[in-house]
């Protein structure tokens, strides 16, 4: 009986441990909702989301958070548009073509990459990137959209190639076999044949790109220039995740719960874009 | 033997290998120009003085030493408590779960602390922990634990998968009990996932800032971990990581140069984690193997 009682208390211990995780994320969920909905409430909705400028200290404070939710959309798709085909093509090149030194040497700086600091990325965007760009597109200020996009499209490199680096390599060697007995070049046959199969996996890195793209703060504050503006190229912007760094220091009373509410705008696009996530994985695991 | 192939062919074969060619060559050089750049920047700042003192703001004397200890301690503290509740769930979830939908939530969960941006658990920290036992590196700790959560998860899980069933059988046939059949074939085939996972979760820690700027806060100063007891006075001080200090000495004291210097240390300390992880999954695989 004594020898029940501790297997079921153990038991019981166990599930505990396990039932941690889904509490952390239930906290999160619902301490950002709760402390995150009044101040929209008293804004308004719509004037929340859609009003066009973000003036937290002025004598007549408005909340508005569309530059911030377009500066983050444009700064991602950004991102993706510079860094999806330069991480796609070496993550073909890796898998498919290179020697086998090259592709252990490649892959250890993609790896080296992955774990270099994000104040780091941010140190050096600011001092090569910012003064570059003033430089070489004669703007007053090189703190800009453009260098919050290049930053970001390098740090969602490693990523995106190593998860299309695994999704490649599970292509099964009959598929590349039959196509190259059928004529095909090695090439060709990659790119006809092998990519097309990992589809799913290649999207579900691109994905995490995104979402890694869109969650980024510190690189970001550090080159972006941090002013409320709406998003241009040449402009000082503030994403989502900036204008919540920035300003948490030192706010107080409806601007710090406004703060609140970005914050769970943000974790409104995460929880789509891990939606989207799960959606190509699942796809990966039966083709 | 060369093969005739159309001049569409041909153009189509030349791009693609330009391409992936112009692509891998961009990698690496971005790599190579980051680590150059940053370790020539740096290491010139780099002094036994710098990392074995601390800041004076009487004689503007700047010296990391503060930031090196409050790296240590953030991390020991949080893999104290992060491996028993990581590895608790990975137990749960291999050996005891039977409901599904238990499993499922727990999956489910751990995915989706594994895509949360850090500055969310930055807020989220600062309002459950620092809210409630003040800015510190206590509150610093904890937030990085439930950031840190789903890799020591997700890799004990791993390596737990490997541990061949028929030794969990073989215990149960000798008489033992569940919780002694994990105790003693179980948990120690998992002790491999574990030190991977912790390794990883000391490269994030190592790397994270914008969960520590509100929770651990970012003053340089020296906390001295026993006044007051370990968990009345020591960790309930504030103080800066190094890559905290790193953004406020760039940012807001315009000392490039100690702040590169601390890139320098960081980006060392990565590369050695790097070949850590790889050597520790090489070592337990060949003991596997064999």
């Amino acid at each position: 009986m004594k020898h029940n009682l501790t297997e079921t208390l153990v038991h019981g211990v166990f599930l505990l441990l396990g039932l941690v995780t889904v509490g952390c994320v239930l906290l999160i969920t619902v301490y950002l909702a709760v402390s995150g909905i009044p101040a929209i409430r008293e804004i308004g909705l719509f004037d929340f989301l859609f009003g066009p400028t973000w003036a937290s200290t002025a004598a007549e404070p408005k909340f508005g958070i569309l530059p911030f939710i377009l500066t983050s959309l444009y700064g991602t798709a950004g991102a993706i548009v510079l860094g999806v085909p330069v991480g796609f093509l070496t993550a073909v090149y890796l898998a498919k073509m290179a020697p086998k030194s090259i592709k252990a040497v490649v892959g250890q700086s993609v790896s080296m990459l992955a774990g270099i600091p994000s104040v780091v990325y941010g140190l050096v965007g600011m001092m090569v990137l910012v003064p570059g760009i003033r430089k070489l597109f004669h703007v007053p200020d090189g703190a800009s959209l453009l260098s919050a996009i290049v930053v970001l499209a390098i740090m969602i490199l490693p990523s995106i190639i190593k998860m299309s680096v695994t999704a490649l390599e599970a292509v099964p060697k009959e598929y590349e076999d039959a196509s190259l007995a059928l004529g095909a070049t090695p090439e060709e046959t990659w790119f006809r044949v092998s990519v097309p199969a990992a589809k799913s996996g290649i999207a579900a890195a691109v994905v995490l790109g995104v979402g890694r793209a869109i969650g980024e703060a510190m690189a970001v504050m550090m080159v972006a220039g941090n002013v409320a503006n709406m998003p241009g190229l040449f402009q000082s912007v503030k994403f989502l995740t900036t204008a919540v760094a920035s300003e948490m220091s030192y706010s107080s009373g409806l601007q710090r719960q406004a703060l609140f509410s970005i914050a769970l705008v943000l974790f409104l696009f995460i929880m789509l874009i891990n939606a989207a996530l799960n959606f190509f994985l699942k796809g990966e695991k039966r083709p | 033997m060369k093969r005739k192939i159309s001049g569409s062919r041909r153009r189509f074969l030349w791009t693609v290998r330009g391409g992936m060619y112009f692509a891998t060559a961009l990698t690496g050089f971005l790599t190579l120009f980051l680590v150059a750049y940053v370790l020539i920047q740096g290491i010139p700042n780099l002094s036994w003085e710098f990392i074995s003192t601390k800041p004076s703001y009487l004689s503007g004397h700047i010296g990391i030493l503060p930031d090196i200890l409050n790296t240590v301690y953030i991390v020991i503290v949080t893999l104290i408590i992060v491996i028993p509740l990581g590895v608790g769930a990975a137990v749960y979830l291999t050996e005891y779960a039977s409901n599904k939908k238990i499993v499922a939530a727990i999956e489910y969960a751990a995915e989706a602390l594994s895509g949360i941006p850090s500055i969310i658990y930055g807020l989220v920290g600062m309002l459950v922990f620092a809210g409630s036992i003040g800015t510190c590196l206590m509150a610093g700790g904890l937030t990085l634990v439930i950031m840190n959560l789903p890799t020591i998860l997700r890799n004990t899980q791993e390596s737990l998968k490997t541990v061949p069933q028929s030794y969990r059988e073989g215990a149960f046939g000798l008489g033992a009990g569940k919780w002694r059949v994990v105790r003693t074939v179980v948990l120690p085939g998992c002790v491999d996932g574990v030190i991977t996972g912790c390794i990883l979760s000391v490269g994030r820690i190592l790397g994270e800032s914008a969960a520590l700027l509100f929770t651990a806060g970012f003053a340089h100063s020296m906390v001295n971990l026993f006044r007051g007891g370990l968990f009345r006075g020591g960790l309930l001080q504030a103080g800066s990581t190094l890559t905290v200090a790193l953004y406020v000495y760039a940012k807001e004291q315009g000392e490039f140069g100690v702040a590169f210097g601390i890139a320098a240390i960081l980006l060392v300390l990565s590369f050695a984690i790097n070949l850590g992880a790889t050597a520790v999954t090489r070592h337990f695989r060949k003991s596997i193997d064999n």
